[in-house]
């Protein structure tokens, strides 16, 4: 009775069912919850099947299981942002922005009034504490293979200290032998990959469903205004994409930049999309405030992507300005986030606006 | 010991029920076959008729045995558009998915239908449905008994005298009021009544369709003469002898446990009030109404989170509607009602039965107060 309660994010995956068992076996009284999110069979994860491994999951391991309705939520802060990203030339990155809001937002509000003091969930991921300050500190997971630190570079120092990620130190194959050696039904079930809820892959054709008036068609141009081709709306389109341009060029292009106030697509040579640096906005430190100007770190813009040695130029409200060491710039995709780090370390992060010539 | 507070969504078995069913089921019954085992099974399945059709003060002949309510009402939907073509359906904004799916459904294959709302309370008005059924041609009107979320009950009498003239049958959703209201077919007026098993203590994966004289419909399951060719298909013999045993005990005991119900709501929404000065009871403020039901919001306070704290505390419960994995969604009757979606989506239905008790009614009352104030506190904090 006395124990302390934990609420387990579970997606019916073998990540969260391993979270979960570990947080029984380290003596928490587990609570698992699944999200409905997605409408009916429209995702990928979420689906009936899913809750069902959940349940199947939390009746193995003898803790109760339920699942909560957040459609609307998940509309409302993760699908609409999504499409109109996607619909202002920006690539949005759905994940990270759930995480916020319904995953470690909306979830931890009801874990909270089911009497829990914390939430865990099975992201590759580890929270530590800093041996100086004692402040608590967000780190990228034992398997840098699986890390999703990436998606999380907005937890403050209240988000982290409630917060638990059990297969942090992990690799995905202990995970799955972890999995195995309880029996658990999960234990083989593959990886979901992609936008959960655009389960075909194709974002564009999702765009276009969910806001077929604002679709504009219009011209694919070089740097000079010389129109090399169309396109069907620059939803379908990401800064740094080369494949699928259908336009004929003596040389590779690649997409510069996207206006969709003109309905125009830009393309460029590689050369032309190297950044000198990015300038990112609603930016968020784990420490709580920015490190002073000219700190370095690495600098990640992409998931999977390595960090880019760079340098805080400017941190201004919530807005920072960084640089790219020389010549290390990549193509900086407007929308996707801007994650820094010290080593394993997030130091903060932020949602990039643009590109710093 | 856990509490279980959740009748209406499945009651327990009978112990005389069980205890029918495991004599049919060590033995083959196909009711159908023409030896002596057959034969046995065709009188455990006639006996069990005879039982539901004195539930309703209906004959045997008019009851179709189902798969449960949800087929009936499928069946009644069905096949009473089937067998006239050009019916006009009318439904209350608060059916059962069963009936109001159903016509959707059929509506978009060119059925007209209209919808009749409900007020506040969940009452639907007798002359309401009257007008929605003042159409061209022939009519189906479904007007369910009693609701099963708020514990409503319809004025299904005075349906179907306004009704009479029209070229209109009228159908009703009974799975929730019987063995909880008095029921007789010849009363009510109606042609088509819907019954479920499990809601009486009998088993799930059973019910029946009373099919009144004045009713023919088109079977909406073919390839068998069972059920008087109405619907094919193996009886479930055991299902069916459980079903009849239910609904003779049902049918005795209906004046002391309908009391008994209603004894225990009144007790648990007492305490409830006492203790929580703000929660609010949805539904008739008054009787008629579903004995054994009581619907209760508390402002604030998500009916989800509730639930899972009680379920943690031993207590089953149910919020308004559920989806297939069992998350809440909003109450299409409280929506109905002219809740908004928050308060549609936090109500708690409390549904006791025969084997429910006071010390168990007083157990939740003493639990729930300190469940709402953790939410309400976990919201603020």
């Amino acid at each position: 009775m006395s124990r302390e309660r934990v609420v387990v994010a579970m997606s019916g995956g073998v990540d969260s069912a391993v979270a979960a068992a570990r947080c029984v076996a380290a003596g928490w009284e587990v609570v698992g919850i699944s999200l409905r999110l997605a409408p009916d069979g429209a995702g990928s994860c979420c689906s009936l099947d899913d809750f069902h491994d959940a349940r199947a999951t939390a009746d193995r391991l003898g803790f109760p299981h339920y699942v909560f309705d957040l459609r609307d939520a998940f509309a409302r802060h993760v699908v609409r942002p999504f499409v109109a990203e996607y619909l202002a030339g920006r690539t949005p990155n759905p994940c990270a922005r759930c995480n916020e809001h319904v995953k470690l937002g909306l979830l931890w509000e009801r874990a909270r009034e089911l009497g829990a003091t914390r939430l865990a969930t099975g992201h590759y991921a580890r929270v530590g504490t800093d041996p100086v300050t004692g402040r608590h500190c967000l780190r990228a997971a034992a398997d840098a293979t699986k890390d999703q630190s990436y998606f999380l570079f907005m937890l403050d120092q209240a988000a982290l200290a409630r917060t638990l990620f059990p297969v942090g130190e992990l690799a995905k194959a202990e995970v799955r032998a972890a999995a195995r050696a309880l029996g658990l039904p999960v234990a083989d079930k593959p990886e979901s990959m992609g936008v959960c809820f655009v389960p075909d892959g194709d974002v564009a054709g999702f765009v276009e469903r969910a806001a077929p008036d604002a679709v504009r068609p219009g011209p694919i141009v070089d740097e000079a205004g010389r129109v090399l081709g169309r396109h069907a709306g620059v939803h379908g389109f990401t800064v740094g994409q080369r494949r699928g341009l259908r336009i004929a060029a003596d040389a590779p292009r690649y997409v510069r930049a996207l206006d969709a106030a003109r309905a125009t697509v830009t393309v460029a040579p590689a050369a032309r999309l190297r950044a000198g640096g990015l300038v990112a906005r609603e930016t968020r430190w784990v420490a709580g405030t920015p490190p002073p100007a000219g700190t370095r770190f690495g600098a990640r813009i992409r998931h999977r992507h390595p960090p880019v040695p760079a340098r805080l130029l400017a941190a201004a409200g919530d807005e920072v300005r960084v640089a790219f060491a020389a010549g290390a710039g990549p193509a900086v995709t407007p929308g996707q986030a801007a994650v820094f780090y010290d080593g394993d370390r997030v130091l903060g992060g932020g949602w990039i606006a643009g590109d710093l010539a | 010991m856990r509490i279980y507070l959740d009748h209406n969504a499945t009651a327990p078995l009978r112990p005389e029920v069980r205890e029918a069913m495991g004599a049919v089921l060590g033995e083959p019954a196909n009711a159908s076959s023409a030896h002596r085992e057959g034969a046995r099974a065709r009188s455990a399945v006639e006996a069990a008729r005879a039982e539901v059709a004195a539930l309703l003060g209906a004959r045997p002949a008019e009851i179709v045995f189902t798969s449960g309510a949800t087929e009936a009402n499928n069946l009644a939907l069905r096949g009473a558009v089937a067998a006239r073509p050009g019916t006009t359906l009318v439904v209350t904004a608060i059916e059962h998915a069963s009936v109001l799916e159903t016509a959707e459904r059929l509506a978009g294959t060119g059925v007209r239908l209209r919808v009749v709302p409900v007020d506040a309370e969940g009452r639907v008005a007798a002359a309401a449905v009257a007008a929605a059924a003042d159409a061209p041609g022939p009519v189906l009107a479904s007007v369910g008994l009693a609701n099963g979320e708020v514990g409503s009950v319809a004025p299904l009498a005075e349906v179907a005298a306004r009704l009479a003239g029209h070229e209109a049958w009228l159908h009703t959703d009974a799975a929730q009021a019987a063995g909880r209201l008095p029921i007789d077919v010849g009363a009510l007026g109606v042609d088509l009544l819907t019954l479920s098993a499990h809601k009486l203590g009998g088993p799930p994966g059973v019910g029946a369709l009373w099919v009144g004289p004045r009713a023919t419909l088109v079977p909406q399951a073919t390839g068998g003469p069972q059920e008087r060719g109405r619907r094919a298909g193996t009886e479930n013999v055991a299902a069916i002898v459980g079903f009849g045993v239910a609904a003779r005990l049902a049918r005795e005991r209906l004046a002391a446990e309908a009391a008994h119900a209603a004894a225990l709501v009144e007790r648990l929404w007492d305490g409830i009030r006492r203790a929580v000065p703000d929660a609010v009871r949805n539904g008739p403020a008054a009787p008629p109404r579903l004995p054994n039901t009581l619907s209760v919001g508390f402002p604030g306070c998500p009916g989800e989170s509730l639930l899972v704290l009680l379920d943690l505390a031993g207590i089953a419960v149910s919020v308004g509607s559920a989806c297939a994995a069992g998350a809440a969604e909003p109450s299409h009757v409280l929506l109905a009602m002219g809740r908004d979606p928050d308060a549609a989506r936090s109500a708690l239905r409390l549904s006791v039965g025969p084997t429910t008790t006071a010390a168990e009614v007083d157990r939740v009352v003493a639990v729930l107060p300190a469940l709402v104030a953790q939410v309400r506190g976990g919201r603020a904090a």
